[in-house]
């Protein structure tokens, strides 16, 4: 514990040095204005000339306060070049560019950025200024240990620069101030103390400047360097380059942050759901105008698809109402199935079987997949009477996106009287499709962009990244011990306690089996090799450790579950205990 | 019923009532949500009839362009058979036993037409050569087992059409078990049968009867993708089998025939007996669809220029495929009789006057606003404007004799566009496209003679040679004939004479050769004198511009057809009532057949006020406004990061986004909740744009995702 601690407050002075370089950039990137998405790979390169004149930060500090005219004028220009491209295609030029390196630092930017522009009001007050600071400390922190030497230098600068005196007294006096923006820094429960303190900083740092010197002079080469760096880009616009210099490094900078810290990082579905549903939706009459206008294709489509074509729906957001109104508008008097693609146990099996013994009653079995299918289009063929719906909600899903399945799903929809109306959400779902399945398919294009939000497909995958997979371990794994024996959970204890100390150790493969057998005897937590390995049979039921046999043939044990969540249920434990 | 659980994905809908009303008629979903009065029962009709007249010309086409291949491979099937049926003992026979006679159909890429060729190839060799074809496709035919299996199958079921259906049961039964030895003993039972049993009433074919043993024709549908090794092994084993199994195969190659070599060794392919065959190009085959569809009376409905450019388009561009063309084609003119009330006069002439003294008031009313004929209607003098706007009778007598003109309108557009065709297809260089299609967009789009292209070919046209210019004019003239249209047998009359004349220029010009002969001789010159006496020789001409008859003449046919094209290729645009047949929404065309899916989501993420029309949203490129939809904010700070997003920041930068945004709106909530709901809403939008495929979640590191695009989308 100690030693993190110490880690930490070592990681805490490097935040604060960086962080004022960070500001200057960030002021530097204000100039641009708007522009900011255009890029400045040049960050941490400017350290030195920062050094050379340090005078240049003092000044871009106030420019900073006071030109919002700069800005809003870089905006006017803005408008201009837009309308130059043309709206219709939006910014289409940039759909296809690649995408340069680019700092990590620019999302917390932009989001500051985008705070800040405020709908009408242009004038930037000063209480917004220290939101904007309170980011850099975050970010700053990302940098890699190869940037450190830079970074010293740089703080040294600072020192001579600014008031060097009070700096180092809050160093030395950390987490003393109350004052200044709560809300903002409630939100980010570790770094609080160092943010509140560095953004005292700074705000003291800003008026500071701004009774100093405002000297445009030497402001003036600072704002000729954005423009400069953006027509060299222009030139140097060589996609390609761009392409292999962003995927050039394996290592990719980002900060060490990990959610576990957060309290709140651990969401369930059922809080989830019950949060999301206290938020009243924006812009809901627009919302509401887009649909009336989709819902007016009703007729239309079922015209189309009766006509032989099948109907894809396209476009940002849900389309699964729009479909289920669809539903129960024109089709509740014919025969139909409802397909939900995100369901993950669906397949074409299923599909099939549906179809084969719910709607045309077949109590029988097939062989194989294409009997089925071939029995089915016989049955159709035969009987023109015979009318089927297939309403496919993400027909784009992990689960039917496979060629097979698309053949399949294809040559049904391809039958006269099996008409199709399926809806794809994924970026790339068309290329799921050759030509010979696209005019199996026969489509028809719909882009109906609702904005809905993606609810249902949404619930059934984990897809919520590590928020609910970090309390299911932790809430399974004290689920299952509680039923051992206080032996086995002194075994796994042990186990536990090997893989965290060793969790810094990158080629850290597991503890051996020997090794393991040894640790347990001495603590008198088994008598022989059989009993440890009639435990492990149980733990391993449980999916609790994996084995692994090493370079050497000796096997080696490792607990699935990341070193967090093995910290948290320590910590449980000894709570309990 | 609901259509969400946990356990299933798959909800089967029946309605409740047994005898299931035989569905809603078609037609009811054309006129659901229209004015009623608008003759969309009428126009659904019309729609169905030109759309079945359309597809079956189509079909008919294609079996046309089809004949001469079929043609020429039927004879190499019938040639090949009776190497077979010779069963020579000298030893070359012995050796062409041993190959297996094969066809190498190059089909082209557009590999969607396929099938159909194939179908009809099927039913053309089943009608001439022998009952026994198969068609293999590769994704059924992984390996050998499979591949057999399907063969023996399909084998079988060919002969049970014919014999007697408890076969069938025993087709079941032998499927299980099925190797070549099986397959040749079943060939001999059979062809032995039919031998000894002459007695059973079959229907003997006129020309399979003939053919003692008919041969087994195999046709491998995608060569391309099957594996090489079930090939070779089915072609070594079948090759040892050829005596009492007399197989021929058909390979359908979409790429070259080198691929042949490329899947098969030099050992196996020397057991086939290759003949190649192409196929007519699918260019050709999109000429003569066109020419067919729509360069004729014969369909009342016409493209625009906008729509016929992206229907080619698509087809050039994109897959090449007949069948898209004509999927394009039927859609547009859904389109057209959906949305254009009018639409119903788009039928034959005689039709369509007998419908327009039916027209209701309404529709009366649509006809007087149509851009086209209100320009008519200014043209015409005082009074006759007034009746045409108030008396519904006249009105009527006058759009009847308009559809007439606009008739003979394209009978002679189309014949003067074939004929001004004829003269620009052959020029250098093309200036008006070698295709009659380009030709027809740009007379289509604009006055074609104001074009520099025109110009140029006209100055091309009048250096023309006399034999070119002959065959160009007897070319026209056929043109002419064929057509029985009398407004336009002047002009036939015109070229015949303009034909006669240049031949007696011909008798002319001998004569005039003999006398005219200059007998200058070459004489020894040197360079100096050379240019000095052409130079002079050039001036001469100037001064003189004396043009040979046959030069006059010239300058007379390409003004008389400089004339015809000024008089009869107008855009159809000038043609009061033209709305009626043309169809011209190309937008919603590319909306529907070549959509661009990626583009839509852009530009949702990017420009929300693009679809949600708040002016809160309006912003200029490049930003969006805080107040934006979630996954619009985290879509925008997604984009600032480079491959790997921590997920931390990302919630950070989100919340002081949105906290920023609702600031404006309420200060009131407590701060704890307020953030757990960002930070509900920020998992939302992260899941969303997981299900988009923009990030996915990775174990590089933890909490972090992985960005899945490049540069803005």
């Amino acid at each position: 514990m100690m030693s993190t601690l110490e880690l930490k407050e070592d990681k805490m002075l490097e935040v604060q040095f960086v962080g004022d370089d960070d500001v200057l950039n960030h002021i530097l990137d204000r100039e641009g204005g708007a522009k900011l998405k255009k890029e400045r790979a040049q960050l941490l390169v400017n350290t030195k000339k920062i050094i050379k004149k340090p005078e240049y930060d003092l000044d871009e500090d106030d420019r900073e306060v006071l030109k919002d005219q700069n800005y809003v004028e870089v905006l006017g220009r803005d408008i201009q070049e837009s309308l130059k491209n043309g709206s219709a295609a939006d910014g289409g030029n940039k759909v296809y560019s690649f995408q340069n390196r680019k700092p990590s630092e620019k999302m917390s930017k932009l989001a500051s950025e985008l705070a800040k522009t405020p709908r009408k009001n242009v004038s930037v007050n000063l209480k917004n200024d220290p939101e904007i600071m309170i980011n850099i400390p975050q970010c700053s922190k990302r940098q890699s240990p190869s940037d450190k030497v830079q970074v010293k230098n740089n703080d040294k600068s600072e020192f001579l620069s600014t008031a060097p005196s009070g700096l180092r007294k809050r160093l030395i006096v950390p987490g003393s101030h109350s004052d200044s923006e709560s809300e903002y820094s409630a939100s980010n429960s570790e770094d609080e103390g160092v943010a509140q303190e560095y953004e005292e900083d700074t705000n003291e740092a800003t008026l500071s400047q701004k009774i100093a010197s405002q000297n445009r002079v030497v402001s003036a080469p600072v704002c000729k360097e954005t423009p400069s760096k953006k027509m060299k880009r222009d030139k140097t616009s060589d996609l390609v380059e761009e392409y292999f210099e962003a995927h050039s490094s394996s290592k990719v900078l980002t900060s060490d942050r990990t959610l576990q810290k957060l309290k709140r990082a651990k969401l369930d579905q059922q809080t989830l759901h019950n949060l999301l549903s206290k938020v009243s939706p924006s812009f809901s009459a627009e919302l509401k105008q887009l649909n009336q206008q989709y819902e007016q294709l009703f007729h239309k489509w079922m015209l189309q698809l009766r006509l032989g074509f099948n109907i894809v729906l396209f476009g940002l957001g849900s389309k699964r109402d729009l479909l289920e109104r669809f539903r129960s508008a024109v089709l509740q008097d014919s025969i139909h199935v409802v397909i939900n693609g995100f369901f993950p146990g669906i397949s074409v099996k299923s599909i099939l079987n549906s179809i084969t013994e719910e709607v045309l009653d077949h109590m029988g079995t097939f062989r194989s997949l294409l009997d089925q299918l071939d029995w089915i289009v016989n049955k159709f063929k035969e009987d023109s009477s015979l009318e089927l719906f297939l309403l496919i909600h993400n027909l784009d899903s992990q689960m039917l996106r496979g060629d097979k399945s698309q053949q399949i799903i294809g040559q049904l929809s391809s039958l006269r009287n099996i008409c199709l109306i399926a809806s794809i959400d994924h970026l790339n779902a068309p290329l799921m499709w050759d030509h010979a399945k696209q005019s199996l398919y026969n489509w028809l294009w719909y882009e109906t962009t609702t904005y809905s939000p993606y609810t249902e497909e949404t619930s059934y995958e984990n897809s919520l990244l590590v928020k609910q997979s970090g309390s299911l371990p932790l809430s399974s794994l004290t689920h299952v011990l509680r039923s051992l024996t206080p032996n086995a959970r002194g075994i796994f204890r042990l186990l536990i306690k090997y893989q965290l100390d060793n969790q810094d150790n990158p080629s850290y493969i597991g503890l051996s089996f020997q090794d393991f057998y040894q640790q347990c005897r001495e603590a008198f937590l088994v008598n022989s090799d059989l009993t440890l390995r009639a435990q492990l049979t149980e733990f391993r039921d449980h999916k609790l450790i994996r084995t692994k046999k090493g370079t050497d043939g000796v096997e080696y044990l490792l607990i699935p579950v990341d070193n967090g969540t093995l910290t948290d249920f320590l910590e449980k434990e000894e709570e309990e205990s | 019923m609901a259509t969400s659980s946990v356990s299933k994905g798959c909800f089967v809908f029946k309605p409740n009532f047994k005898k299931r009303k035989i569905s809603v008629p078609v037609e009811d979903y054309f006129n659901k949500g229209k004015n009623e009065s608008e003759d969309s029962k009428l126009r659904f009709e019309t729609y169905q009839s030109i759309w079945q007249q359309m597809k079956s010309e189509t079909e008919q086409l294609q079996e046309e362009l089809n004949k001469n291949l079929f043609n020429s491979l039927i004879e190499f099937l019938q040639k090949s058979y009776s190497g077979f049926q010779k069963n020579s003992r000298d030893w070359g026979g012995q050796i062409k036993l041993r190959e297996i006679p094969t066809a190498a159909l190059i089909l082209g890429v557009n590999v969607t037409d396929h099938d159909l060729t194939f179908r009809s190839l099927t039913e053309a060799l089943h009608n001439n050569v022998t009952p026994y074809v198969v068609s293999l496709q590769a994704k059924d035919c992984p390996d050998m087992k499979h591949f057999l299996q399907k063969l023996v199958s399909q084998l079988m079921n060919c002969c049970v059409d014919e014999e007697s259906k408890e076969e069938s049961i025993l087709v079941a039964q032998k499927k299980t078990f099925c190797s070549m030895d099986s397959l040749s003993s079943w060939y001999m039972s059979v062809t032995h049968i039919n031998k000894t049993d002459p007695k059973m009433p079959r229907k003997k074919r006129t020309s399979s009867g003939q053919w003692q043993s008919p041969p087994v024709v195999l046709i491998l549908k995608d060569l391309e993708s099957f594996t090489t090794k079930v090939l070779q092994d089915f072609i070594i084993i079948s090759s040892q089998h050829l005596h009492e199994f007399p197989l021929i195969l058909i390979f359908g190659i979409a790429t070259s025939p080198i691929i042949i070599h490329r899947l098969l060794p030099h050992a196996v392919s020397s057991l086939l007996c290759i003949e190649l065959f192409q196929s007519l190009s699918c260019k050709e085959h999109l000429t003569t669809v066109l020419d067919k569809l729509l360069l004729t009376t014969h369909f009342p409905f016409k493209l625009s220029e906008k729509v016929l450019q992206i229907l080619t388009n698509i087809f050039l561009y994109h897959d090449f495929s007949i069948q898209n063309f004509i999927k394009g084609l039927q859609l547009s003119l859904l389109e057209h009789f959906y949305s254009q009330p009018l639409s119903v006069l788009c039928c034959n002439l005689p039709e369509a006057k007998r419908r327009i003294n039916f027209l209701s008031e309404n529709q009366c009313e649509n006809i007087r606003r149509l851009p086209s004929f209100r320009r008519y209607v200014e043209k015409q003098a005082s009074e006759k404007q007034i009746a045409l706007l108030t008396n519904e009778r006249f009105l009527k007598e006058e759009v009847q004799s308009l559809l007439e003109n606009l008739h003979v309108y394209h009978t002679d557009y189309f014949l003067v566009l074939r004929c001004l065709h004829q003269f620009t297809s052959s020029l250098p260089k093309y200036p008006l496209g070698r295709q009659i299609r380009e030709l027809y967009c740009t007379c289509l789009e604009k006055n074609i003679w104001d074009s520099e292209e025109y110009e140029s070919a006209l100055q091309l046209l009048r250096m023309l040679a006399k034999d070119e210019l002959m065959t160009i004019l007897q070319k026209c003239l056929k043109v002419f004939k064929t057509s029985s249209e009398e407004q336009l047998g002047s002009t036939a009359k015109r070229i015949e004479e303009f034909l006669a004349q240049f031949q007696s220029l011909d008798a002319e010009a001998k004569e005039e050769d003999t006398s005219g002969l200059q007998s200058k001789g070459l004489q020894k010159t040197d360079l100096y004198h050379l240019q000095k006496s052409l130079l002079e020789m050039k001036e001469l001409r100037r001064t003189s511009k004396k043009q040979t008859r046959f030069e006059v003449l010239r300058e007379k046919v390409v003004n008389f057809i400089d004339s015809l094209v000024r008089e009869y290729l107008l855009p159809p645009e000038t043609q009061p009532l033209h709305e009626a047949v043309y169809f011209s929404a190309a937008h919603t065309l590319r909306e529907h057949l070549n959509a661009a899916p990626r583009i839509a989501l852009h530009t949702a993420l990017n420009n929300p006020y693009h679809y949600l029309k708040n002016e809160a949203l309006k912003s200029e490129e490049g930003c969006i406004p805080n107040v934006a939809p979630d996954i619009c904010i985290a879509y925008k700070l997604h984009l600032e990061c480079s491959r790997l997003i921590n997920l931390v920041d990302w919630s950070e930068a989100f919340a002081t986004v949105v906290t920023a945004a609702e600031k404006m709106d309420a200060n009131s909530v407590t701060s704890e909740e307020r953030n757990e709901i960002i930070h509900a809403r920020f998992i939302r939008a992260v899941s969303e744009l997981e299900l988009l495929g923009f990030i996915k979640p990775t174990k590089q590191k933890t909490d972090h995702v992985a960005r899945l695009t490049w540069g803005g989308c």
